[in-house]
């Protein structure tokens, strides 16, 4: 279908482009931005005026629980949540049931989600058979099933030599390794990080030592092999710099932050809330502001919203029991651009934490498979109007997973419309 | 936020008791003043009041425990309740009920409180967030976080004994880090107004934080225990050797256990006591638990006398006058 959103504020910073204009879309590509091309007859026009019209959000860490986890959620409700979310690709790990360290859960995964055709949904193989950490996974077959990187999700590799192995290896695929920065032993046990909140509440604590521990350890081996790699969902501020003296120093690294970092802090635990209960744990003041300072100032390039949907029950439980997580597919977008308000980022460079910079860690930045509104790219828009006030609530999410502490805030910012290669997946038809 | 008073109703009154945390001083002084009138029932002939008589109190312990469960039920029965008791071990919580669910069923048995004791920090506190508004939450040990009856027992004995706080140095002995006990006594005796706090122990058993809050930390017994009018050991657990936080009880015991010789070094009429059970040998030699200056017994009777207080005081009939009108 040929489409024109007009008069919209157009913002792509991979092209950097940032003005009112026009967008003109066929055939499920972008084509052209500004004049509607020659002969270009659209059969239905999408009115922008007072809204921002950007490439689809992409969320780099996101769990749609298929397989394994049904109980909790499945691909088809949590695509649809993201698309109503703005987002319109999500990046699964591979810690399903079963691990997804074989092509035959790729193709599941895949499937699924073009069954639903809400979201595209990018997977994420195993960096070992099972997670394991001992052997490596089938990483060619994984790649040719469509997976986009490898990781270990959670699951430490203690072993040093498999580690570098495995990323030898990695790298011989010419794949990203993404990584979850915790030392096993440090962390054994803790559910809340090590510090004043931990031992008041008496709640066993992870010393942040757990996270620069591993990813000192990290970037040596990604020196030594020259693998490509990511830390995902970092969680102090030691970390950071210590990944922004390796970038310094010319290192292929790149990081995300999970937003719920950005705004919590122990302090939020109160009383024992389960819904502060997550995995990196809510460290202190200075380790937000340090990681506040990281997105500032570029040692942290991407934004995800790390969404772990759950049932009713897993948050009901005495905190240390109660299940890791925040469903935050919906609260990526306003909590983002209230960074802007609160003058951490220009929104250029907020657009950009949710699109350009993550598709460029994936690798589809250059391939015109998201991220950027350049000519001949696919047409994955996220129009969003950022003066509309709204509360989240957990009826009105569209998530299975109603776990967040967000609830009760007042959000400024949300989708209006979202286009899936050319095709309005969520929006008022106007 | 409204989780913060959560143990007060609208009117300030204690309606759960979950942590000493929270509680102003003169709401721990009225407890203890409370406790006091009930001493005196222990020494009747018969042993009893009826100030909650027809009222239900569940103890629910999901931790083994002789002395805390044993203490509960007998304050409860001396105040004429009905008392049932839960035994988790063998109950549907091993056959994967939920604690909540668990709640539900007893809730709908009609009782009027619950006695928790479980192994996870905070399970005290999510049963007084969904228990119905008529029932009442005594935390009876939650994990590390607190023990509040233990601390106010304490303090009970320790008033017993000195009268005022305020002139008092107090040195809690033993793994810091993982009791909930000395949470709920540091609190206390922050909040009564002693002149020095300390705590000692081995590097591996203080968390670093405790410094923060204004408490001398030492790491050898002999400085520590210099001068101190009260000296609280604490039980060490047998995990700790395996969690590479001690090399064995015998250096445990060398270093930190309290001997004849070693209590000289605090004043001549310092008071020993010990939440129990007591590790003879490995925290404490038995001279000294049998000894002189050992409070460790009173404490037990104590502990009766307080926990009527607090469950009478909960269930709003705090006064062995009111109960008699």
């Amino acid at each position: 279908m040929r489409i024109s959103i007009l008069n919209g504020r157009v913002i792509d910073p991979a092209n950097g482009i940032d003005q009112k204009t026009d967008l003109h879309i066929s055939a499920g590509k972008v084509q052209a931005i500004g004049k509607a091309p020659d002969g270009f007859k659209a059969e239905h026009v999408i009115d922008a005026s007072n809204q921002v019209v950007c490439p689809g959000l992409i969320d780099l860490q996101a769990r749609l629980r298929e397989p394994g986890q049904e109980n909790k959620s499945t691909i088809a409700i949590e695509t649809r949540a993201a698309a109503s979310a703005g987002i319109t690709t999500l990046v699964c790990p591979p810690d399903t049931d079963p691990i997804t360290d074989n092509s035959a859960v790729v193709d599941l995964i895949l499937q699924r989600a073009s069954e639903a055709g809400y979201a595209r949904v990018l997977s994420l193989g195993a960096l070992t058979q099972g997670l394991e950490g001992k052997q490596l996974a089938e990483m060619n077959e994984l790649k040719k099933a469509g997976c986009i990187g490898v990781t270990n999700a959670d699951q430490p590799v203690s072993n040093t030599e498999v580690m570098r192995r495995a990323m030898e290896y990695a790298a011989s695929q010419d794949m990203t390794v993404f990584l979850h920065a915790e030392d096993p032993w440090l962390a054994k046990g803790g559910c809340a990080h090590e510090g004043a909140v931990s031992v008041r509440l008496g709640l066993p604590g992870i010393p942040e030592a757990a996270e620069t521990i591993a990813v000192a350890r990290d970037l040596q081996l990604i020196e030594q092999t020259g693998v490509r790699a990511h830390f995902c969902q970092l969680s102090s501020a030691r970390a950071i710099k210590k990944i922004a003296r390796a970038q310094f120093d010319g290192l292929p690294v790149s990081a995300d932050v999970a937003i719920h970092q950005l705004y919590l802090t122990d302090m939020d635990i109160g009383y024992f809330n389960s819904q502060c209960h997550v995995r990196p744990p809510l460290r202190e003041q200075r380790d937000k502001d340090g990681l506040r300072n990281g997105v500032a100032q570029g040692a942290i390039t991407a934004i995800c919203s790390d969404h772990q949907p759950h049932d009713a029950d897993a948050k009901l439980a005495p905190f240390p029991s109660s299940e890791p997580g925040i469903s935050g597919l919906e609260t990526l977008l306003p909590l983002t651009l209230r960074l802007v308000d609160e003058n951490v980022l220009d929104l250029n460079d907020a657009i950009a934490c949710l699109t350009q910079k993550p598709a460029s860690i994936l690798g589809i930045l250059e391939k015109g498979q998201g991220g950027s509104l350049s000519v001949g790219s696919v047409a994955d828009v996220c129009i969003f109007d950022p003066e509309l006030y709204w509360e989240l609530q957990p009826g009105t999410m569209l998530s299975n997973g109603h776990n967040s502490p967000f609830i009760g805030w007042q959000l400024k910012g949300r989708a209006t419309h979202t286009l899936l290669a050319g095709k309005i997946i969520f929006g008022n038809t106007n | 936020m409204k989780q913060q008073n959560l143990q007060l109703d609208e009117q300030g009154r204690l309606r759960h008791l979950l942590t000493i945390e929270g509680l102003k001083r003169q709401q721990i002084i009225d407890i203890l003043d409370t406790a006091e009138s009930f001493i005196s029932v222990s020494d009747q002939q018969v042993r009893k009041v009826p100030l909650l008589r027809g009222k239900t109190i569940v103890n629910l312990f999901f931790e083994a425990s002789t002395r805390t469960l044993t203490t509960f039920e007998l304050a409860a029965k001396r105040l004429s309740a009905d008392v049932l008791k839960v035994n988790v071990s063998t109950s549907s919580a091993v056959k994967g009920e939920s604690l909540l669910d668990m709640l539900r069923n007893l809730e709908a048995m009609q009782c009027d409180m619950f006695v928790v004791r479980h192994s996870e920090s905070g399970a005290a506190h999510l049963i007084a967030q969904h228990v119905a508004p008529h029932i009442s939450v005594i935390n009876a040990g939650d994990g590390r976080h607190a023990h509040p009856t233990q601390a106010l027992l304490d303090m009970f004995t320790i008033r017993k004994h000195k009268k005022e706080f305020a002139p008092l140095t107090v040195a809690i002995v033993g793994d810091i880090m993982h009791s909930r006990v000395a949470r709920s006594q540091i609190h206390a005796l922050t909040t009564l107004g002693v002149s020095e706090l300390r705590v000692i122990a081995p590097k591996t058993l203080i968390p670093r934080q405790v410094e923060k809050l204004g408490i001398h930390v030492y790491h050898d017994l002999d400085t520590g225990l210099r001068n101190a009018d009260v000296v609280i050991m604490l039980r060490l657990q047998k995990e700790r050797m395996q969690g590479a936080l001690l090399p064995s009880e015998q250096e445990y015991f060398q270093t930190f256990g309290l001997t004849k010789e070693k209590l000289k070094l605090a004043k001549p009429d310092a008071i020993v006591m010990h939440p129990g059970p007591i590790n003879r040998g490995v925290e404490i030699d038995s001279s000294v638990a049998d000894g002189p200056q050992s409070v460790i017994l009173e404490q037990v009777t104590n502990g009766i006398a307080v926990r009527m207080a607090v469950m009478s005081m909960v269930l709003g009939r705090p006064s062995v006058e009111e109960g008699n009108k």
